[in-house]
């Protein structure tokens, strides 16, 4: 199986979708002569010329809104924001138009849509260019919400993500665009909305998604070397549908849960999950369920703050010691 | 404000209008009077709630507009929206069961005054934040121009929606990319309750036009027929050159911003100058001088209008609320995948 960088799934999802249906194009900043920011359409103009691979003036809300018109008209749109931070200026297009429009309208136009690029911290980008916005957006009915962290699963759930009937955001990383991975040769999609056990475990479930997976694996690892925890890490690859069965499932086995997200901590991701396991599940908990977050601050430029500020390794390993009372 | 000559003779291009056209218009812009005035008298009543946005006074615009569409293209609009929506052929029943919030309304109950939809007329929207429908009017001009459909968008916003980022945003892509759209300022000399002086740093909207590398064309409005002929060569410039337009109409709305508000910020005088000058009045005053009809047929069309709007009333009244299922409906299409 070939190994591919996650930007390179990304780019090869959409050229298939693109090579399949002609109603897909990539519109956004930087996208077509200069290749992506990050490069992740290198190839797609060359490939597809300008009607189709659209460089756009830096004005969010107006090409997230034009995306959004041309969906409603039964075009693709898969709308790339050079980091989910600049989505902010379009964030009305999103929560009032995209989000809305299908229920607003008595289901007479639907708005099949991406907006796609990276979200959370890089490094050493100071407040404005290093926050989540994965509970922004999951909070929002009317969306889906995807995270990833694989090229595998970057490839096969972003061309859902395309043939998707609805709005759907699909969150990368700046960090993680050179992660390697295998990706078949042959065609395949991941459906939306079904988490993934990346190590299975008997002791505790570990929830991570996007940036935290890797981070997540690392710690499970530590775990079981240093404290002897089995750790069962789960990949929730989506958000929104939050794939509730598979971390019930999951807890009901472990009797013990942390969620490890890079995300601020009030009202986040994570704690819809705690809430769902403390009605779904809490006769099977053996104790408090544990969350490690970003600070809950503006995240500094400094780089010894930022890493203070982002969960490591260390700090998930706590966590999970915790939670099975190992200090 | 100038406030316009109470005993100017009738426009050109309405007495140049023949009988059918003239009777058509007077018609079709009567409907939108009578209908929001019984909108206004089912608010008051309680029947409606929320917001209820009135067009009165502006009538002439959206039928302007719609005589000079084509099928096909199509009207995005503003929360100002009904008179769009009965211009563009919508059910008066089923536009007022939307304000009643009834289950036969026209989005089904979902969308009240502000977000009118229906498709098969040519009405895409009924948008209620201010200037954000202006960049998806683009993209649905933006879609015209990629699958080469031959439609052409109208979008219409008011002069408070001028100063708002996604405007500037939508029409500069609009320019940039030459989509074939045009851009119509409904120009009512109030940003809800704050005149232009206190809005607008140039008077002249189309001042911009040239910024975004499109043709301007600014006029006030004085009846349908002139405003078919005005936007009917913005909406040839943008079919058969892709180009587009931004169009300013100088109007004036005889209500406040919407129900919940008296204008006590007008000045003396300033209403019945305009009421004097009303482009349904002038219709009217056609149709006795010019094409030689007489009060009583007047006032039988009247009686007639009158008389469809009441039953729209009563239909919107006696109509069902949505199921309490609906509340879950249309929110996520289920794909395939979800269905099985």
């Amino acid at each position: 199986m070939p190994s591919l960088q996650i930007r390179e799934a990304l780019r090869d999802a959409m050229r298939e979708e693109m090579a399949r249906d002609d109603r897909v194009f990539l519109m956004g900043e930087e996208v077509g002569f200069y290749e992506g920011a990050y490069k992740v359409s290198q190839g797609l103009l060359d490939e597809f010329g300008p009607k189709r691979v659209v460089d756009t003036p830096i004005t969010e809300t107006g090409f997230a809104g034009v995306g959004i018109g041309a969906a409603m008209c039964g075009l693709r749109p898969i709308i790339e924001f050079m980091t989910f931070n600049f989505s902010a200026v379009a964030f009305d297009q999103i929560l009032n138009n995209a989000a809305k429009i299908h229920h607003m309208t008595g289901g007479q136009f639907s708005v099949p849509i991406v907006f796609r690029g990276p979200n959370a911290a890089a490094h050493m980008l100071g407040s404005t260019h290093s926050q989540a916005f994965d509970i922004f957006y999951a909070h929002i009915p009317g969306l889906k919400v995807v995270s990833v962290a694989t090229p595998y699963d970057a490839k096969g759930l972003l061309k859902s993500a395309i043939r998707d009937p609805n709005p759907v955001i699909f969150f990368e990383s700046e960090l993680m665009y050179g992660v390697r991975g295998e990706v078949p040769e042959e065609e395949y999609l991941i459906p939306i909305g079904e988490a993934d056990i990346k190590r299975p475990g008997d002791d505790v479930t570990l929830i991570c998604w996007g940036q935290s997976v890797p981070t997540a694996l690392a710690a499970a690892e530590l775990a079981q070397a240093e404290s002897d925890l089995s750790v069962e890490v789960i990949d929730l690859r989506t958000l929104r549908p939050l794939d509730e069965a598979a971390i019930i499932a999951s807890v009901k086995k472990t009797n013990r849960a942390v969620i490890a997200e890079h995300a601020w901590p009030y009202g986040g991701v994570g704690a819809e999950i705690v809430d769902r396991i403390q009605r779904l599940a809490f006769d099977w908990l053996d104790a408090p369920i544990g969350r490690v977050c970003y600070d809950d601050v503006p995240m500094a430029y400094a780089e010894n703050l930022e890493h203070l500020s982002i969960p490591q390794r260390e700090d998930i390993h706590a966590a999970l010691r915790a939670v099975a009372y190992r200090d | 404000m100038d406030l316009p000559d109470k005993d100017a003779p009738l426009p050109e291009t309405l007495s140049a209008a023949s009988k059918d056209d003239t009777l058509h218009a007077f018609r079709e812009m009567l409907r939108i009077r009578r209908f929001e005035e019984t909108a206004a008298r089912a608010y008051t009543r309680g029947k409606i709630s929320g917001f209820l946005h009135l067009y009165i006074g502006q009538e002439a615009i959206a039928i302007g507009a719609n005589l000079a569409m084509q099928p096909g293209d199509r009207i995005v609009a503003t929360y100002r929206d009904h008179g769009f929506a009965l211009a563009q052929g919508c059910d008066a029943n089923a536009c007022m069961a939307e304000l009643f919030g009834k289950k036969t309304g026209l989005v089904g109950g979902v969308g009240g005054s502000m977000h009118f939809f229906d498709r098969e007329k040519g009405m895409w929207g009924g948008y209620a934040i201010v200037g954000n429908h202006v960049p998806v009017a683009a993209g649905h001009a933006f879609a015209s121009k990629y699958t080469g459909d031959g439609a052409v968008t109208l979008c219409f916003l008011g002069d408070g929606a001028v100063g708002i980022g996604p405007t500037h945003e939508g029409m500069t892509l609009a320019g940039l990319w030459k989509l074939p759209i045009v851009f119509v300022v409904e120009n009512n000399r109030y940003s809800m309750g704050t005149p232009l002086e206190r809005t607008l740093p140039v008077a002249d909207i189309t001042a911009r036009a040239p910024g975004y590398g499109m043709d301007g064309d600014r006029f006030t409005v004085s009846d349908p027929f002139q405003v078919r002929e005005r936007l009917g060569v913005a909406i040839k410039r943008a079919r058969e050159e892709s180009r587009p337009t931004l169009v300013e109409i100088l109007t004036y709305r005889f209500r406040g911003h919407s129900m919940s508000d008296p204008a006590k910020y007008r000045g003396k005088g300033e209403l019945e100058a305009f009421r004097s000058n009303d482009p349904l009045e002038l219709v009217r005053r056609s149709l006795l001088e010019v094409h030689g009809f007489s009060e009583d047929e007047i006032e039988a069309i009247d009686d007639a209008i009158i008389e469809e709007m009441d039953a729209a009333a009563v239909f919107a009244d006696e109509s069902p609320q949505p199921d309490p299922e609906h509340r879950f409906r249309n929110i996520i299409i289920p794909t395939p995948t979800e269905e099985a």
